[in-house]
């Protein structure tokens, strides 16, 4: 359901963490966009996330959604990284039950879907525990 | 103009399995695998992780110890016998989240365990060359063996990145060699999802007779005797055969256990000595030589010998060593996840 | 702008229809809100629909099915806002009558989402998150209420029971609704021991699919007092507010900005606090969603929103009763219907004619409908006069 185009168009953001700050306000953007919904600034300049983070919450999905079924149960949370901006993505190698908000994450570079058994195969962004 | 590393990274999954989990579910004698083959657990890839996805965390941890723009990178070779696609690279994935691309020659190898060396051996050579200052080689491999084969113990996965270049090496390199012939040892047929092999033929007619022979040339090109090296690591199929043909050349056990990690990582497959070349990196100290021989079955050796140089100390710490990661925090699976992680059992509908 | 008047309001029962195509729910549901307004014709309508597409492979539903209605060639127009498809088709043809444009509107609001599988009818309601950013890392609708839920117990101590008592109170109502598709009543240990979905959000926390309509006639207040319409029923606010789509880029995780937004607007256009109401319908989708929402609407204080419901001060008797009608949860919850089911309650208690569940002296009700995890919120404020 993804396509080519789709994913393609969205690999600086899900292999590099390309974000946009905001010239005028210092506002970070992921994905960039082409207005700051804070101060109306049009101008912008690449920034690359930080990759580590905290949970601020997450989810223990039992029931996934197509594609994912194999996956269940797994973690998702929303990640606060160290630059302030926040993340949606699943959080892997770890036993989800043991998952607290607060733990400490980082960026690592997976498979996040496929496109059926013949269609792309879909990398992106998922946070892993940092060692305590 | 010397030629070498200048940046190197291995990346190990966290997931487990056990010999005796694997040997449970077959009825096959544990304690005889664990004592003939010297393994004891192997590493099994998450499902989303896989060649694409190691390579590119070991090839992170390779360009931050290297310290380069990643963009200064000419070449990024990969070698694996489980590229996740049949057709399209691995390496385009891999270049464009490094940020590497798009001023950059790319290839994926595959010569069954030695695709990695493979492609370090063309990285370095393109550098040495003077078509680039830098490229990139990679062994990665998240590799299956049959249900109930004997390959099941030991196919694991895992990654080893090594930035080539002439300046601010960590590692000279001082001699190549390569020796190969046509021996039928171990082979995939297309449509097919597991590989093959010729059981004892894989051994002395293979494995041995090409190690040593690209060992022994590699030897005297250099004019060494195996004294003269402080580490020596060799492909690692199970623990048994990288002792056997390193002992057998000469270096002792000191020299090879280092790098010997197949005891509780498994086969790595294109990783397998690159990870082991990683793990002496980690702990190497300026003007140690390291004797290095990969082997793929097919079947064919590469030979190298490095010279670690005084960068080697800052180096280190700026990214995750090798034993550290097959230490940390394993998470050991059954044999049902196993199986479901490995794709050998789906679930209906999908 | 004309002060506008509801003289109609229809539902018919909702559950899994099998029987019945979007054609027939959604004809069945107008009709009787013409019927109940007296009127012979409309002027124009509006049909809010999340999805037609992915739920029955249909667009083009402002035309199919103002044909439907056999009343010639009038405007049909389709609104999409997510859940909240069905509260801005009312507020359209709100609008469409306060401005002038219009002089009788038919408001409606439809899904037929039982045609499809289980995975799709997920994806479908997915698509009112951000596709790229949210749903491409395996999460779902309940999966990211369940964050909300989480973030909210981290922070206010609500606690996993108070939940719970939400659903409790919901079907409890519902149980006297006869149009609900749940009309049964549940306990709290049931709640909490029903199946995990999304930890912690468990499937009797959730609202159902099912298959609906909802509809609704507006007129000029002056022409509902020329056709001696009794009681009036005056629309004294209409407001909408959005906010960030992917719940991720919100500062607060624990609160909803478009509803505290769409409330306040709503508040001053009706010149009411929320101490004034008589009681609400909200969009009690997730049960966790009924908690921030009453906070948003300030019923209660912020982080206050879990002892509501456990208290007794949302139930029917309570202070504030909200959702008499069961809510989404026991009423059922065809998404682009949603938002006129939510009026159409409100018409009949404030003509006090709801039996069993109704409200004591219905004078004020207000109904809050919203879209995702709320990056949009339409509220309406109705008075009996
Ligand atoms: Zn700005």
């Amino acid at each position: 359901m993804i396509g080519s185009a789709r994913y393609w168009r969205e690999v600086p953001q899900r292999y590099r963490y390309e974000a946009a700050k905001c010239v005028k306000c210092g506002e970070v953007f992921f994905p960039p966009r082409l207005v700051c919904n804070g101060c109306g600034g049009r101008e912008f300049t690449k920034q690359t996330l930080e990759p580590n983070g905290s949970v601020e919450t997450f989810t223990i999905i039992q029931v996934a959604p197509t594609g994912f079924e194999d996956q269940a149960p797994y973690a998702v949370g929303v990640i606060k990284l160290d630059d302030g901006v926040k993340l949606t993505a699943q959080i892997v190698d770890c036993d989800p039950e043991s998952l607290a908000v607060g733990d400490r994450v980082r960026l690592e570079f997976r498979r996040v879907q496929q496109d059926g058994e013949s269609g792309i195969l879909c990398y992106g962004y998922k946070f892993v525990p940092v060692a305590k | 103009m010397e030629v070498g590393i200048v940046g190197y990274g291995a990346y190990v999954p966290r997931h487990r399995i056990k010999v005796e989990e694997i040997a449970k579910v077959w009825g096959a004698d544990a304690p005889s695998y664990k004592r003939g083959l010297m393994l004891r657990e192997k590493s099994v890839p998450a499902p989303d992780q896989d060649t694409i996805t190691m390579s590119v965390e070991a090839g992170r941890h390779a360009i931050h110890r290297a310290d380069v723009d990643p963009a200064e990178i000419g070449a990024i070779y990969i070698g694996s016998e489980s590229h996740p696609y049949a057709v399209k690279p691995s390496g385009t994935v891999v270049a464009e989240a490094l940020g590497a691309t798009p001023d950059i020659h790319c290839a994926d190898f595959e010569f069954a365990c030695k695709a990695g060396s493979e492609g370090m051996f063309v990285a370095l050579s393109m550098v040495k060359a003077g078509q680039m200052d830098y490229a990139l080689g990679i062994g990665a491999d998240t590799s299956q063996g049959a249900p109930g084969d004997a390959l099941e113990y030991s196919a694991s996965a895992g990654a080893a990145a090594f930035l080539f270049g002439r300046k601010d090496l960590v590692a000279v390199c001082e001699e190549t060699h390569s020796f190969m012939t046509d021996t039928p040892d171990f082979w995939r047929r297309e449509y097919q999802f597991y590989p093959r092999h010729a059981g004892r033929f894989t051994g002395e007619p293979a494995y041995f007779k090409h190690i040593t022979g690209c060992a022994r040339a590699l030897l005297e090109k250099s004019n060494t005797k195996p004294e003269d090296f402080r580490w020596a690591v060799f492909h690692q199929p199970n623990g048994k055969f990288p002792m056997k043909v390193g002992q057998g050349l000469g270096f002792t056990k000191d020299q090879l256990e280092q790098g010997w990690l197949s005891p509780t990582l498994g086969n790595t497959y294109s990783g397998s000595s690159p990870m082991g070349l990683a793990a002496i990196l980690d702990v190497a100290q300026p003007g140690d030589r390291i004797f290095m021989v990969s082997y793929g079955s097919g079947a064919g050796s590469d030979g190298f010998i490095w010279r670690v140089t005084d960068r080697i100390s800052s180096v280190q710490p700026q990214a995750p060593h090798t034993r550290a990661q097959l230490e940390d925090r394993p998470i050991y699976i059954d044999y049902g996840t196993y199986a479901k992680f490995r794709g050998k059992i789906r679930k209906l509908g999908e | 702008m004309r002060e506008v008047a509801v003289i109609g309001a229809g539902m018919n029962r909702w559950g899994e229809l099998w029987e019945k195509s979007h054609r027939e729910i959604w004809t069945e549901a107008a009709l009787e809100a013409i019927d109940d307004a007296g009127v012979d014709h409309v002027e124009a309508m509006y049909v809010g629909c999340m999805s037609g597409g992915l739920f029955m492979g249909q667009e083009h539903l402002g035309a199919l099915l103002a044909d439907q209605l056999g009343m010639g060639p009038i405007p049909g127009t389709r609104v999409e806002s997510a859940c909240a498809s069905g509260g801005l088709a009312f507020r359209q043809a709100y609008l469409a009558v306060a401005s002038g444009a219009h002089d009788i509107v038919l408001a409606t609001g439809l899904e037929k989402m039982t045609d499809v599988d289980g995975g799709m009818a997920t994806y479908a309601l997915s698509t009112a998150a951000d596709q790229e950013y949210e749903c491409y890392q395996g999460i779902t609708f309940p999966g990211l209420y369940a964050m909300m839920a989480r973030a909210h117990m981290e922070r206010y101590g609500t606690t996993r029971r108070q939940l719970a008592e939400v659903a409790v109170k919901n079907h409890l109502h519902g149980s006297m609704n006869a149009l609900a598709q749940f009309p049964m009543k549940v306990t709290a240990e049931q709640v909490e021991g029903s199946v995990m979905v999304a930890d912690p959000i468990r499937i009797l926390d959730c609202s159902p699919i099912t298959d609906g309509a909802a509809a609704a006639v507006l007129v000029p207040l002056e022409t509902a007092k020329k056709m001696r319409v009794d009681p009036l029923i005056r629309v004294a606010a209409s407001a909408h507010a959005t906010d960030r789509i992917a719940l991720h880029e919100r500062d607060d995780l624990c609160w909803l900005a478009s509803t505290a937004k769409a409330a306040e607007s709503a508040y001053q256009q009706a010149g009411v606090g929320p101490t004034d109401l008589s009681f609400c319908e909200v969009h009690d989708c997730f049960t966790i969603a009924e908690v921030m929402v009453i906070e948003a609407l300030g019923l209660v204080d912020r982080g206050r929103g879990g002892s509501a419901a456990e208290g007794g001060f949302t139930a029917l008797d309570g202070r504030v009763p909200v959702n008499p009608s069961g809510g989404l949860k026991s009423k059922g919850h065809p998404v682009g219907a949603t938002g006129l089911a939510q009026i159409r309650e409100v018409v009949h208690q404030l003509r006090r004619s709801c039996g069993d569940r109704q409200v004591k002296d219905a004078r004020l009700g207000l109904t809050q409908n919203m879209g995702g995890t709320g990056a949009s919120t339409v509220v309406h404020v109705f008075e009996r006069m």
